[in-house]
C-alpha cells in the first residue's frame, strides 16, 4: 500500500445525484454522493448491488445509462474539466484516452469477431497516439508486464481462446494501451474462480502502481478491496456510508452497516457427524461425458448422509455441476451408479417414478432462470404440491401459505405476484420454498450463494441451515466459495479436473495436511488482512499462484504441509 | 373544380394565401426561437427555408400541397394523440401503463385498426347499398347517392368497399389464425421434444417453403376450386411454416432455462411443459410476428383476388375491385386505387402496432 500523499486532484465529484426513470416518474437513484480522487490513488467502492457502485464508476466517465440522468446540479470534474456541461465529443476524447474503463466479464465485453490485439490498439489508433506496430509492441510489452503466458503471441488470439482470467487480465492490459489517468474497474474478478482471482489481483495492482494510474475499484467483496485500495467508500442505497483509508476502515469501522458488512460469514452451523445417520444417496464409480465428447467425470465417489450437508468444492471446469446432473438423473453416467437408500436408482429421470423425482429437487445457481418470470408465486409453490400430494383448493392454499412463511416471506403479500417484482434474495427464496414443496429427503444446492449480496448470502444459508434441522434434509452444496463451505458444511468433497482429490469431514480438510489442490484453493481466498496479497506472493511466488499452479497439481500427489510449497 | 381549388388555399385567392402561409411559419419559427424550443425551431425554419425554394419553382399551387399534407399529418397526429389517451382511459391501469409507452404511430395504426373493425363488423347498416346491387350505369360518377361513383357493373363503389372490409379482413385473420395455430403448435412441440421429430418438422417445413408461395396457391386452387374454405387452408399451409421456424427458435431458448430444467425433473408431462411454461415466455415475439404475417397474408390475398382465383364475384373484395376497375386508370380516375389505397392503409397501420410491439418485446431503449 503506498502512503495517501497529498497529490493533485484528478476526479473531483460533488454532490452527485442521478435519477431513473421508472414507471413514469423520476427516481433517484444516487442521492448526493461526493468523491475525491487523487493522482495515483486507488479508491474501493463497495456496496450492495443497488448501492450505485457501477452508477458512479460510469459518472466518473460522466457517462449516464440509458433510462437515467444526471440531475443538473450535480458537478463532476475531471482535471478541471466539468464534464457534466461537457459536449458530448469532448466527453468521447476523454473516455478509452485518459479515462479507461475495465467491465465485470471480459468476455461478454471483448468482441468476439476481432483478435485481442487488434481491440487492444484500437484507441491508441483512434486518438493517433501511437503507429499501429508501435502499439502492437507496446500492448506485447503490457503483457508481458501482467505475465501472461506468450505474450508475443496471445494477442493474435480470438477472446475465445483465451481462458477467463487472461482474459481479464488481458482487458486490464487493454484499459492501458492509452496510459489513461484513471481506470474504473467494475467489478473485475467477481466472475472468477478464486485460484484466477488471484492472478488478476496481483497483475491489475502491479500494473496500476507502474504507471501511477488512479482508478476506482467497484466491488462488493471486502477481502479483494483489502488488497487493492488505499481508502475505501462504502455505499448504501445511493448514499455514502463512510469514507476512510483501507486500514483505518478495516481495523475501525464507525457506521453500524459498515460493522454489519465486517461482520458477515460469521455463521457456522454446528457439525454434524455420520454416526446413527442412514446413507441417503452414494455415488458409485461414476464416469460420466456428454455425448462424444471428453470425459468429464472420472470414477468420482462420494456418500452424503441423511441430514447432513455435503460440499463439493473446485473450480470452473472441474465437474462439480455434472455430479449434480448425474444424481439428478440429467445425464446419465456412462459407467457405475447412484444409489438411493442402497436402492439403484434409475440413471435416467425419465425412469423415475414421482416417489422417486420427489426425493431430490435442486435449487439453482441464478433464480432469475430458476423460476418462470410468467407465472405467479403461488403456482410456482404450489405446482409441486399439487403435483405429488395432490393438493388442490384450500389445502393447496394453506400449504402454499406455509412454505411461504416457512421461507420468511409474507404471504398475504408474495402470494400474487410475480417473479421479476422479486429482489435476488427473495427470488431465491422462492426457490428454495419450490424444492421444500416436494417434501424432499436431499437437495442439490448449485452455487446458490453466489449471485448474491454477502448480507443477503448469509441470510439465505441460515435458513437452509434451519430447514435442514426441521425437515433432516441433506444437502449437496455445490460452491466454490470456501467461506461458505466452512460456514454450512458437514463434509467436503474437493474436486478437479472431474476427479475427487480429498474428501473428509470439515474440521479435517480445514486443518493440515492438505492435498496440495486444496491447499492452493485454500489459499487463494482473500482475507481482509490488507497485506495479505503481498505477504502471499512473497511466500509463493508468482509461478505458485492462479491457474499455472492448478495445472502443476496432479490429482493423486500426496497431502502435504502448506509451508512445503 | 372551382370549389376544390379554392378548398386547397383554404378558401383564399393563391397570392393571400403564400403570404398567410409565410407569416404563419415565420410567426412559428420565431416564437418557437424565443421560447428555446431547439428543435421545434429547426424543423419550423427549414421548412420555411424549403418553402420559399418550392414556392419559385411551383407556385402557389405547391405550396397548397406542403399545406394540406402538413395538415393532414397533423389531423392524424391529433387523432392519434387524442385516441390513445381515449384508450388509456377506458382500459384497466396495467394496460394503461403499457399504452403510455406506446407512439403516436402506434396510436394511429390502432386507430385505423378501430375504424376497419367498426366497419367490417357493422358493414350492413353502415353501407348505404346492397353488396350486389346495381343501382346505376356502369361507371356512373359520384353524386349524392354514390359517394364513390359506381363500377363496371353500376354498384356502389363505397358500399362495396365497406363490405369488402369484411371479407378481405376476415379472410386474412381467419387463415392467419389457423397458419399460426398450426405453426405455433407444430414449432412448440418440435422445441420441447427435439431429436428426430424437431428434425422431421424442420425439414417439412423446408419443403413447403422451398415452393414459391403465390404458385403454390394458385396450383392449390386450380385443383380444389376458388372456395373460401380451400383459400383459407391454401394460405394457412404457405405461411404455417414461417411460424414453425419463428416459434421454434424462439421456444428453442426458453427450453433451456432452469425452470424448464425444474419442471421436466419434477416429471411434468409434455402438454404441461408447453402450456404453462414455454408458451407464456414466447407470447410476445409470437403476437408481433402474428401482425406482421397477417399483413403478408392479406396482400397474398388481395393479389389471388386480384388474380380472378381468390374471393368469387359477387362478394366485394378489395383485390377483385382493383382488378375489375383497373380499365378506369387509363381514363386519369383514381377510383380503383382507393381499394388498393384501403389495403396500404391497413397495412401500414397493422405494421405500426407491430413496431411497437417488437420494439417493447426486444426490450431495446430508444
Amino acid at each position: 500500500m503506498k502512503p495517501n500523499k497529498k497529490k493533485e486532484v484528478l476526479l473531483k465529484i460533488r454532490n452527485l445525484k442521478i435519477e431513473g426513470y421508472t414507471d413514469e416518474t423520476w427516481v433517484p437513484i444516487i442521492k448526493g454522493v461526493d468523491l475525491t480522487l487523487h493522482r495515483g490513488e486507488v479508491m474501493g467502492l463497495i456496496g450492495e448491488s443497488g448501492a450505485g457502485k457501477s452508477t458512479i464508476g460510469a459518472a466518473a466517465m460522466g457517462y449516464a445509462r440509458d433510462g437515467t440522468r444526471i440531475t443538473e446540479d450535480s458537478s463532476i470534474e475531471f482535471d478541471g474539466m466539468e464534464l457534466t456541461t461537457a459536449t458530448e465529443g469532448e466527453r468521447r476524447a476523454l473516455r478509452g484516452a485518459r479515462i479507461a474503463y475495465v467491465a465485470q466479464s471480459a468476455a461478454a465485453s471483448f468482441n468476439p469477431a476481432h483478435k485481442i490485439i487488434d481491440q487492444h490498439t484500437e484507441a491508441p489508433l483512434h486518438y493517433r497516439l501511437k503507429k499501429r506496430m508501435e502499439a502492437q509492441e507496446d500492448a506485447i510489452d503490457l503483457y508481458n508486464r501482467l505475465r501472461l503466458p506468450n505474450p508475443e503471441e496471445i494477442g493474435f488470439r480470438y477472446p475465445h481462446q483465451v481462458s477467463g482470467g487472461q482474459l481479464q487480465r488481458a482487458m486490464t492490459a487493454m484499459a492501458m494501451s492509452c496510459r489513461p489517468d484513471l481506470i474504473i474497474f467494475d467489478e473485475p474478478t467477481t466472475a472468477l474462480d478464486v485460484t484466477t482471482q488471484i492472478e488478476v489481483l496481483a497483475a491489475i495492482r502491479d500494473i496500476v502502481d507502474q504507471f501511477d494510474t488512479a482508478a476506482l475499484y467497484i466491488t462488493h467483496d471486502l477481502a479483494v478491496v483489502a488488497q487493492m485500495a488505499d481508502t475505501i467508500k462504502v455505499l448504501l442505497k445511493g448514499e455514502e456510508v463512510e469514507e476512510a483509508p483501507t486500514k483505518q476502515m478495516l481495523d475501525n469501522p464507525q457506521e453500524d452497516y459498515t460493522k454489519s458488512l465486517w461482520a458477515v460469514r460469521s455463521f457456522e452451523s454446528p457439525q454434524r457427524s455420520r454416526e446413527g445417520r442412514e446413507c441417503l444417496i452414494s455415488v458409485k464409480n461414476v464416469d460420466a461425458a456428454y455425448s462424444a465428447g471428453p470425459k468429464i467425470l472420472d470414477d468420482v465417489s462420494f456418500d452424503i448422509y441423511e441430514g447432513m450437508t455435503v460440499a463439493v468444492v473446485g473450480e470452473s471446469g472441474s465437474g462439480k455441476s455434472t455430479t449434480a446432473r448425474v444424481i439428478t438423473g440429467l445425464l446419465p453416467p456412462q459407467k457405475g451408479e447412484v444409489l438411493f437408500k442402497g436402492e439403484p436408482f434409475p440413471a435416467d429421470y425419465r425412469d423415475r417414478n414421482k416417489e422417486q423425482l420427489r426425493q431430490c429437487q435442486m435449487i439453482y445457481q441464478m433464480a432469475d432462470t430458476a423460476l418462470n418470470p410468467k407465472v405467479k408465486i403461488s403456482e410456482i409453490i404450489g405446482r409441486p404440491a399439487k403435483f405429488y400430494s395432490g393438493l388442490s383448493g384450500a389445502a393447496l392454499k394453506n400449504r402454499v401459505d406455509e412454505l411461504l412463511d416457512l421461507i420468511e416471506l409474507e404471504p398475504s403479500q408474495y402470494y400474487n405476484r410475480y417473479p421479476p417484482e422479486l429482489s435476488g434474495g427473495q427470488k431465491q427464496r422462492i426457490g428454495i420454498a419450490r424444492a421444500l414443496a416436494a417434501e424432499p429427503s436431499f437437495i442439490v444446492c448449485d452455487e446458490v450463494t453466489s449471485a448474491l449480496d454477502q448480507l443477503v448470502a448469509e441470510g439465505i444459508l441460515r435458513l437452509l441451515d434451519r430447514l435442514q434441522d426441521e425437515f433432516n434434509l441433506a444437502y449437496m452444496f455445490i460452491t466454490h466459495d470456501l467461506a461458505t463451505v466452512r460456514s454450512i458444511a458437514d463434509e467436503v468433497v474437493v474436486m478437479q479436473n472431474g476427479q475427487v482429490v480429498e474428501q473428509g469431514p470439515k474440521g479435517e480438510m480445514f486443518t493440515p495436511p492438505h492435498h496440495p489442490y486444496t491447499d492452493l484453493l485454500l489459499s487463494s481466498v482473500p482475507e481482509m488482512d490488507p497485506e495479505w496479497l503481498t505477504t502471499l506472493l512473497e511466500e509463493r511466488g508468482l509461478e505458485n499462484i492462479g491457474e499455472a499452479a492448478s495445472d502443476n497439481i496432479d490429482p493423486d500427489a500426496k497431502k502435504v504441509m502448506p509451508s512445503d510449497v | 373544380m372551382e370549389d376544390i381549388a379554392t378548398l386547397f388555399y383554404f378558401g383564399m385567392s393563391p397570392s393571400v394565401f403564400a403570404i398567410v402561409y409565410f407569416a404563419v411559419l415565420l410567426v412559428a419559427s420565431c416564437a418557437a426561437a424565443y421560447y428555446n424550443q431547439r428543435s421545434a425551431f429547426l424543423l419550423i425554419f427549414s421548412l420555411t427555408l424549403l418553402s420559399i425554394i418550392v414556392g419559385i419553382i411551383g407556385g402557389a399551387s405547391a405550396l397548397s400541397m406542403i399545406a394540406v399534407t402538413a395538415f393532414v399529418i397533423a389531423m392524424a397526429a391529433m387523432m392519434s394523440y387524442a385516441f390513445r389517451e381515449f384508450l388509456i382511459l377506458i382500459v384497466s391501469t396495467e394496460m394503461a401503463k403499457e399504452l403510455r409507452t406506446a407512439p403516436l404511430t402506434a396510436a394511429f395504426g390502432m386507430f385505423i385498426i378501430f375504424i376497419y373493425a367498426i366497419a367490417g363488423i357493422f358493414a350492413p347498416w353502415i353501407a348505404p347499398h346492397g353488396e350486389a346491387e346495381v343501382i346505376a350505369s356502369a361507371f356512373a360518377p359520384a353524386d349524392e347517392n354514390m359517394l364513390l361513383g359506381a363500377d363496371q357493373l353500376g354498384r356502389d363503389m363505397f358500399s362495396r368497399l365497406i363490405y369488402g372490409t369484411r371479407n378481405s379482413v376476415g379472410l386474412a385473420l381467419t387463415a392467419t389464425l389457423l397458419a399460426f395455430f398450426m405453426g405455433a403448435f407444430a414449432g412448440l412441440l418440435a422445441a420441447t421434444k427435439g431429436g428426430w421429430f424437431d428434425n422431421f418438422m424442420g425439414r417439412v417445413a423446408d419443403v413447403i417453403m422451398s415452393i414459391p408461395s403465390l404458385i403454390f396457391a394458385l396450383l392449390m386452387l386450380s385443383i380444389f376450386g376458388p372456395s373460401m374454405p380451400v383459400i383459407i387452408i391454401a394460405v394457412a399451409i404457405i405461411y404455417a411454416p414461417r411460424v414453425f421456424r419463428l416459434t421454434r427458435a424462439v421456444a428453442g431458448n426458453v427450453v433451456v432455462m432452469d425452470y424448464i430444467e425444474a419442471a421436466k425433473l419434477r416429471g411434468e408431462g409434455m402438454w404441461y411443459l408447453i402450456r404453462r411454461e414455454i408458451l407464456p415466455n414466447s407470447t410476445a415475439p409470437l403476437i408481433a410476428e402474428f401482425g406482421l404475417e397477417f399483413c403478408f397474408v392479406f396482400l397474398l390475398v388481395a393479389g389471388l383476388s386480384f388474380l380472378g382465383l381468390g374471393i368469387q364475384p359477387p362478394t366485394a373484395d378489395w383485390g377483385s375491385m382493383v382488378r375489375e376497375n383497373a380499365t378506369l386508370i387509363s381514363f386519369g380516375e383514381i377510383t380503383p386505387l382507393i381499394p388498393a389505397a384501403a389495403i396500404a392503409l391497413l397495412t401500414v397501420g397493422v405494421n405500426f402496432v407491430v413496431d411497437w410491439m417488437l420494439h417493447r418485446s426486444s426490450g431495446l431503449k430508444e
